[in-house]
């Protein structure tokens, strides 16, 4: 995955633009905008995170204002405006999965990554944050990691560790 | 064994590919719909069914469906809505990972009735495997005939996308999802007009669960009548619930409409009881937005006859002593559970995910949080009792969409049934950190209540 920092100049490659007019293409004519959201997620996976350069190139492509894509990325969860690892752990907070251990998993990622929720680990590797419900709550307590949203359900401090290994060596 | 109308075939491997579908008599509603009925008769059908939305608000399908409005050379629209969100609901994940097909057949059906020609399956943007599997799903119907132009030679043309969300809870209220399909915030829309009169771009749009939209193949298959037979009353029909928390058997299961909580939740066909032996405290039986009910009123009405799994016996009582179908995600809590902790867990999701366009729930459920959050951590005061009682009240009825309601009746629920628990913490702020306030007085009820099962 390559990592865009701020002012970097972005260039959609062929691959992506392909993807894009594929998805433009299920939409009556003058309609590209219903585009937007499965385009912002195309980008986030191929870039890690939508920049403001990014978020510029996808409103000319979709021939809207700048501010359409700003105020769409900033209102769904699950665009990120600000660099993350490159493995994003999002645990589930809410209710259910609460009742089976959520939050007394949340701190134990804390600690085994050393880092605060939304901080990037100082290798680049990872990030993790509590999300709201997952519908998944009868397999709680669960975590996902974009941009394919594999799910990982029935978590215990032994599996997350494993897991966060294997990703390490990945 | 209940009968399944739904899930019978889940556990047949390979049921996600078409082929296996259909040697189990997958895509027989299409043809019948599409070679015998018209899309009258196919809504004729659905009406008959008794069938009710089953995303929450359970509204009868078929009604729905004929306020679609026809006018001559405009588009008209099927969305299907699997932006599956509500805390303690995973059935649409279920059933969408396990049986795809039946989702995209009853998609087909359902166009066929309404004449939609293009239609839309939004996915939650988190279920990305989910999305994955349906796409292969609709390509594999493309290719045996099922989608596309005229299909079965019948004459009609469909085409079915799937468009992923960007995690929002508010995408699952109708209009704010089809805001979100044009490519914007999720707005709720102010009603009227409705979608059916102006819905997707403009045109007339019904906008459908995922589990309603499965339910309709039965239905087709078996004829309205057959389908109205299963359920109890007006809950006709079968339904999933999402069975989560303390269980020793979480999970989807499909039920007939009208079986007892109580065999629900120790029934070995079932949920199979309360985890680590433990004693059950309270029940949210639809989904987080519905009122909580402590373990005697989970089982039992007011009157002491048993509850039913249907939308009329979990209502009964109203608010004051019932709760509500809502989209069957039943959450179960053990003697171990703060009422205070969950509430203000609650609270949060509904201030994370209000779309800040009314004020009362902006503002509203923003306090209920910072307030239960004090409650919880020993900073409550005597008065934010009914302080958080007096702000849910401004919540409900006051906003555009149902999210305010969603919010304030888990508050206000909680407060009804568990006040002295909330009064506990007050005075108690200490201990209140380190210990749970436990079963207390419903331990009274409840004891009968397990020695039942026994």
């Amino acid at each position: 995955m390559l990592k865009v920092e701020e002012q970097q100049p972005v260039q959609f490659s062929s691959a992506l633009v392909e993807k894009f007019e594929e998805i433009v293409k299920r939409y009556p004519e003058g309609k590209q905008k219903s585009a937007l959201l499965p385009i912002l997620h195309e980008v986030q996976a191929e870039l890690g995170w939508l920049s403001p350069n990014a978020m510029d190139k996808v409103a000319e492509y979709l021939r809207i204002e700048p501010i359409e894509v700003y105020e769409v990325a900033s209102f769904y969860s699950m665009y990120f405006l600000k660099p993350q690892g490159k493995y994003v752990l999002e645990v589930c907070r809410t209710g259910p999965c609460c009742l089976v251990g959520a939050e007394k998993l949340m701190g134990h990622i804390e600690k085994s990554l050393g880092v605060k929720e939304n901080e990037v680990t100082p290798d680049g590797l990872f990030s993790w944050r509590g999300v709201e419900c997952l519908a998944a709550c009868g397999y709680g307590p669960v975590l996902q990691i974009g941009p394919e949203y594999t799910f990982y359900e029935n978590l215990d401090e032994k599996k997350v560790d494993d897991l966060i290994q294997d990703l390490r060596k990945k | 064994m209940s009968r399944k109308l739904l899930l019978e075939h889940i556990n047949v491997p390979g049921i996600h590919t078409l082929d296996v579908y259909r040697q189990k008599g997958g895509y027989r509603a299409v043809e019948k719909a599409l070679k015998t009925l018209t899309p009258d008769e196919v809504v004729e059908e659905v009406k008959k069914s008794g069938l009710r939305g089953r995303g929450g608000a359970g509204f009868p399908t078929g009604m729905k469906w004929s306020f679609l409005a026809k006018p001559e050379g405009v588009a008209r629209y099927l969305v299907c809505n699997a932006d599956e969100s509500e805390p303690g609901t995973f059935k649409d994940r279920y059933l969408m990972t396990h049986i795809p097909h039946a989702l995209i057949e009853g998609m087909i059906v359902s166009s066929f009735a309404l004449g939609a020609k293009t239609s839309f399956i939004y996915v939650r943007g988190e279920m990305m495997p989910q999305i994955r599997i349906l796409e292969k799903a609709i390509a594999e119907a493309k290719n045996a005939g099922f989608l596309g132009k005229n299909i079965l030679g019948s004459g009609y043309d469909l085409e079915l996308y799937v468009q992923p969300g960007g995690g929002a809870y508010i995408c699952g209220e109708e209009t704010a999802l089809l805001e979100s399909l044009e490519g914007k915030r999720g707005n709720p829309r102010i009603k009227p007009p409705f979608p059916a009169i102006a819905g997707l771009y403009g045109c007339p749009t019904v906008v459908n669960n995922v589990e309603s939209i499965a339910a309709v193949v039965p239905i087709i298959n078996d004829g309205g009548d057959e389908y109205a037979k299963v359920g109890i009353g007006r809950s006709t029909g079968t339904k999933l619930i999402s069975a989560s928390g303390n269980l020793v058997r979480p999970g989807v299961y499909e039920i007939e409409l009208g079986l007892p909580v109580e065999e629900f939740i120790y029934s070995d066909e079932w949920c199979g009881g309360i985890a680590n032996g433990k004693r059950l405290k309270a029940t949210v039986a639809g989904g987080s937005s519905v009122p909580v009910l402590p373990a005697n009123l989970s089982l039992k009405l007011a009157n002491g006859e048993p509850r039913l799994m249907s939308y009329e016996s979990l209502s009964e009582g109203g608010f004051a002593t019932g709760t509500m179908m809502g989209s069957g995600g039943f959450i179960a809590f053990d003697e171990d559970q703060c009422m205070v902790r969950n509430t203000w867990n609650f609270s949060r999701f509904y201030h994370h995910e209000s779309c800040g366009q009314c004020s009362p729930c902006r503002e509203g459920t923003g306090w209920m949080e910072k307030v239960l959050h004090r409650i919880e951590y020993g900073h409550g005061k005597m008065s934010d009792i009914d302080l958080l009682v007096d702000v849910s009240k401004k919540i409900e009825g006051n906003t555009i969409c149902p999210l305010g309601d969603a919010a304030a009746w888990p508050v206000a629920s909680a407060i009804r049934h568990f006040r002295d628990e909330f009064e506990w913490h007050v005075k108690n702020p200490q201990l209140s950190l380190d210990t749970n306030y436990g079963l207390a007085n419903y331990a009274e009820p409840i004891a009968k209540a397990v020695s039942t099962e026994n």
